[in-house]
């Protein structure tokens, strides 16, 4: 027994130390670019790194305008596994292939509509029908994928769902793959009022669409989720599925509505990243939906509003990160290492605060 | 729960026994259903490009290749499905006949049609913008190069036609159909090995063989289908004798049979016979192991050694995986441990630091290195829930391959030029293993394999082994017991470091490079696919799963003997996984404790059925169906 006891404070200590360790990194890169902003010849500035340049405020404003419309494209997919996760506690690995498949349908709908002359002349109402259209296409493959590769197992151990939907999502990423071929879809052309400088800040057009756009289908989430009965319905789910059922609440329904949810978020996620990087690849949903998922565990699992806060948080961060901590450290070419950043964000979350920032809202028997 | 199968329970009451159903009594809702799902599958196929790709590797010479077989497999399966029914315990299995054909030759009609519309679409329409095998030669292929009409209507007719074969199997006795499978898998494997077997003819000096078995155009010819068909039935017969013969003496039957009082005797003799063949038969295998790369050209030796690499992480994730029940998503970080330090301390290529040390020397600080690098990863993430375990592992995963290609440390690891010019392997001056003798490398791989069975197989059976499986069925009860569960997971985690290590070293003295590209994501999941297939927890289960898999498909950089299905791999790697999990989550060869733990609920509800039917018994009364409706 005694041994035991000291094993665990062992790894406790080392815990601890690892925690301490990344936040004095985070803490050491912040001063140094403290340091290096007010003054580039300080010397604690000059002892961390005496190339760096320090971020003009032109600069910083367009990262985190940038951090943040990338952020909102997380933050609705991030819905996707949040609530997918409060209602059957499984993560969905799959949900970022739904999220490519969004962004593919888009580039293959804009393209076509290009081509028949729409997509100039009449932008808003096409972009409306792509959105639409990628909505649909990705509601459907959120609910065959539940219907055929979820439902079966429930109530499996947890980690057999997550098994299944890691091979749900190579197998879609591979679907499109040799459906579509390997090449690089791209979006037709955006029209030159978005894509210039707007005299608002001199933000790029695009980005306060992806923001607008965002921001709107929030609302309608949050109108659905609070407003209606089928909201109260899910809530109730996640709450607690067994008393749901017995309150007359047909849950199969229920998960199948969150399943066509997440998906019509990840579908309108899907466009913003056509809207953002005018391409798309099959393999374009692994890291963002990853990222997502640390979005959502940066938020609380199972809180929307969090999805959303943690979206934001993981975007500028990766944006900002890489230039205001790596660099000032000296770390050459840090923006390679912006998916690194990302990624040690989630592990840093779950180090000093497991369930994320703003509270877990998880099923009674998933609380530990 | 259940009893799928064609005999009745003995419950029934014997006048509605067996009856047959009528020819038009289907189930015609789940006809069109089955028909459906076929017909997406087969369009799915077809557009998938197989057909096209696959079409100049021939299976049997004139008559099948691996393309038209692409498209007629699929319709067996279903219509062998259509035609599953499950009996509850109590309830009389309706008699098999024409109509379980008949199901099946509509459903495979109904999917087929499918196939028919695309014929139609593709003479109509050209989509190909976005569908890239939309194209002529898709065509060609789906109506035999002859006119539009004829493929429009062949394909229902062949659809029917395997339908019917695949409701059919249902009709006749297990073994027939058992036996039918066993030939067409055969032929169909015949097929596949064929560079295998021609490589071995080819080593032994009987050329002749493999001459007469394939064609010049590689693929069997068809008397050798026939005779090899002929043949796997004749080996199937024996064994069926054999098991009749064995049955009336009393042999086989006493396993299944609780032993009488007085047959003990009898029955420990044969549990000494079993095991004395046993022994027989490992010695056999090891000897056929040691000794086969002798006879076997460079190919397949290279496609072996592939494979006992593959063999070697699927051993080490087994231990994580399999036996402390820890889902780690980033295995292939300890790979990538293990190929670069290698790389760095023997090749004189490595940019900052190279002391070109001698392999062994430098597989011993890989070996720490790994080690450290499973305890750093391991601690923070052993507090995690077993989800967020899997993600996290993932994520320090892609940051080890980040780091590798990052400017900021290609002063050490060279970035995404790698590192080149690794020297090969010198065995102590006897030997050296180099790359280009893939016979060298596979001894040395087989030598690493026989480390590594050997220490999961201690492991397996020894204290912490035990702890690591208490940790996997219920850590709070493993815990209470007084498992040190932090420290096993520990140990499981640097355990399975160190054998990744093994086969990451191996790697870059066999390519005689590394890439930071050849460390990537999905090579953990083709390792966690080939775990799962073979059978989590059970090394002669994983070992064959990664013979399977990795021989057959290959690995995520490595091509195996169909290497048709390069693009194809991680499609089908996917598809298998879900599979896998939904129809035999306990694998190919499974543990007999893990599949316990699997189906748990299942196991309960038969035991309370057992239960039930045994108080009808009691009571005398109640009759078959009573206890059908009352299921938890």
């Amino acid at each position: 027994m005694q041994l035991t006891t000291k094993q665990r404070t062992r790894v406790d200590w080392f815990l601890t130390f690892l925690r301490i360790a990344a936040l004095a990194l985070i803490g050491a890169g912040l001063l140094a670019f403290i340091a290096q902003a007010i003054d580039a010849n300080n010397p604690f500035a000059r002892w961390a790194n005496p190339d760096a340049l320090s971020l003009t405020g032109k600069q910083f404003r367009d990262l985190v305008v940038a951090g943040l419309a990338q952020g909102a494209m997380y933050g609705l997919i991030a819905l996707g596994y949040s609530m997918v996760y409060g209602v059957l506690g499984f993560i969905n690995f799959a949900h970022g292939e739904v999220f490519m498949i969004g962004a593919v349908t888009g580039a293959v709908t804009s393209s076509k509509l290009a081509e028949a002359g729409a997509w100039e002349s009449n932008f808003v109402l096409c972009l409306l029908l792509v959105v639409f259209l990628s909505m649909v296409v990705c509601t459907v493959t959120a609910v065959i994928m539940e219907r055929v590769a979820y439902r079966p197992l429930r109530g499996k151990p947890r980690l057999i769902p997550l098994i299944t939907s890691i091979g749900v999502s190579f197998f879609l990423q591979n679907f499109i793959l040799v459906l579509l071929g390997p090449g690089t879809k791209s979006y037709a052309k955006m029209p030159d009022w978005l894509t210039e400088k707007r005299t608002f800040l001199e933000i790029q057009g695009t980005r306060i669409l992806v923001l607008a756009v965002a921001a709107v289908a929030m609302v309608g989430l949050w109108y659905l989720v609070e407003r209606t009965k089928t909201g109260k319905a899910m809530r109730a789910v996640a709450e607690d599925a067994e008393i749901a059922s017995l309150m007359g609440i047909d849950v199969n329904r229920i998960i199948v509505k969150t399943f066509a949810v997440g998906g019509a978020m990840a579908g309108v996620a899907g466009i913003l990243w056509g809207l953002l990087f005018n391409s798309v690849l099959h393999t374009a949903g692994f890291l963002p939906g990853i990222k997502a998922f640390s979005a959502a565990v940066v938020g609380g699992i199972g809180n929307i509003g969090g999805s959303m806060a943690g979206g934001l948080t993981i975007g500028v961060a990766e944006s900002l990160g890489p230039l205001m901590i790596l660099e000032p450290l000296g770390v050459s070419g840090p923006s390679q290492l912006r998916d690194a950043v990302a990624f040690a964000v989630l592990i840093i979350v779950l180090l000093v605060r497991p369930s994320g920032i703003f509270g877990e809202r998880l099923p009674s028997e998933e609380r530990t | 729960m259940t009893v799928t199968g064609d005999f009745p329970t003995t419950q029934g009451t014997s006048a509605d026994a067996a009856s047959r159903r009528r020819l038009l009594d289907q189930d015609w809702q789940k006809l069109v259903r089955a028909g459906g799902i076929l017909a997406l599958g087969q369009v799915f196929i077809a557009l998938s490009g197989m057909p096209v790709n696959f079409d100049r590797r021939l299976l049997i010479d004139p008559i099948l290749s691996l393309g038209y077989l692409s498209l007629i497999w699929l319709p067996l399966v279903v219509s062998y499905w259509v035609g599953r029914e499950q009996v509850l315990e109590g309830m009389t299995a309706y008699a098999r006949g024409g109509r379980d054909v008949l199901a099946g030759a509509i459903a495979g009609a109904l999917g087929n049609a499918g196939l028919t519309l695309l014929v139609v679409g593709i003479t109509h329409f050209d989509i190909r913008d976005p569908l890239v095998n939309w194209s002529p030669q898709l065509l060609a292929i789906l109506h035999f190069e002859e006119s539009v009409w004829l493929g429009a209507v062949i394909w229902p007719v062949i659809g029917a036609a395997t339908g019917a074969l695949g409701g059919g199997m249902h009709c006749a006795s297990t073994r027939i159909t058992r036996t039918a499978v066993i030939a067409g898998l055969t032929v169909f494997g015949a097929a596949v090995l064929e560079s295998v077997i021609t490589d071995l003819s080819q080593g032994f000096h009987i050329e002749a063989v493999s001459d007469w078995l394939y064609g010049p155009k590689r693929g069997l010819t068809y008397p050798a289908a026939i005779v090899v068909a002929v043949a796997a039935i004749a080996v199937m017969a024996g064994i069926w004798a054999y098991r009749d013969s064995a049955m009336r003496a009393g042999l086989v039957g006493s396993r299944q049979s609780p032993a009488a009082p007085g047959e003990s005797d009898r029955s420990r003799t044969v549990w000494r016979r079993f095991i004395s063949r046993r022994l027989l038969g490992y010695a056999l295998v090891i000897a056929a192991v040691v000794v086969l790369p002798l006879f076997l050209g460079r190919l397949t030796n290279e496609l072996l050694a592939n494979v006992g690499l593959f063999i070697l992480l699927a051993l080490g994730l087994n231990i994580i995986v399999g036996l402390a029940g820890i889902l780690d998503l980033g295995y292939v970080a300890f790979f990538a441990v293990g190929g670069y330090s290698v790389a760095v301390l023997t090749s004189p290529g490595s940019p900052r630091f190279s002391p070109e040390m001698p392999w062994f020397g430098a597989l011993f600080i890989a070996m720490l290195l790994a080690g450290l690098v499973g305890l750093f990863i391991g601690a923070p993430v052993i507090r995690m829930r077993g989800d967020y375990l899997a993600v996290v592992t993932l994520g320090f995963g892609e940051i080890i391959r980040i780091l590798l290609l990052s400017d900021w440390l290609s002063g050490t690891f060279n970035g995404a030029q790698g590192i080149t010019n690794i020297p090969g392997v010198e065995v102590f001056g006897l030997a050296t293993v180099r790359g280009f003798e893939p016979r060298s490398v596979l001894y040395l791989v087989l030598f690493f394999c026989a480390i590594a069975i050997y220490v999961s197989w201690r492991l397996e059976n020894s204290r912490i082994g035990r702890a690591w499986m208490a940790v996997r069925e219920d850590e709070t009860v493993a815990e209470v017991m007084g498992v040190d569960t932090v420290s096993a997971k520990l140990m499981a985690f640097v355990t399975g470091a160190v054998l990744g290590s093994f086969s990451g070293a191996i790697l870059s003295a066999k390519v005689g490079s590394v890439f930071p590209h050849s460390f990537a994501i999905i090579v953990s999941i083709v390792i966690l696919v080939v775990v799962i297939f073979g059978g989590m927890g059970n090394i002669p289960g994983v070992i064959a799963g990664a013979v399977v898999l990795i021989g057959v498909l290959g690995g995520p950089n490595q091509p195996g003997l169909l290497q048709e299905f390069a693009e194809y791999k991680i499609l089908i790697y996917g598809a298998l996984l879900v599979w896998m999990m939904l129809q035999r989550s306990e694998g190919l060869i499974p543990s007999v404790r893990r599949a316990q733990e699997l189906h748990i609920d299942e196991m309960n509800q038969d035991a309370w059925l057992r239960a039930q039917a045994e108080a009808d018994d009691a009571t005398g009364g109640g009759g078959g169906n009573s206890s059908v409706g009352e299921q938890p």
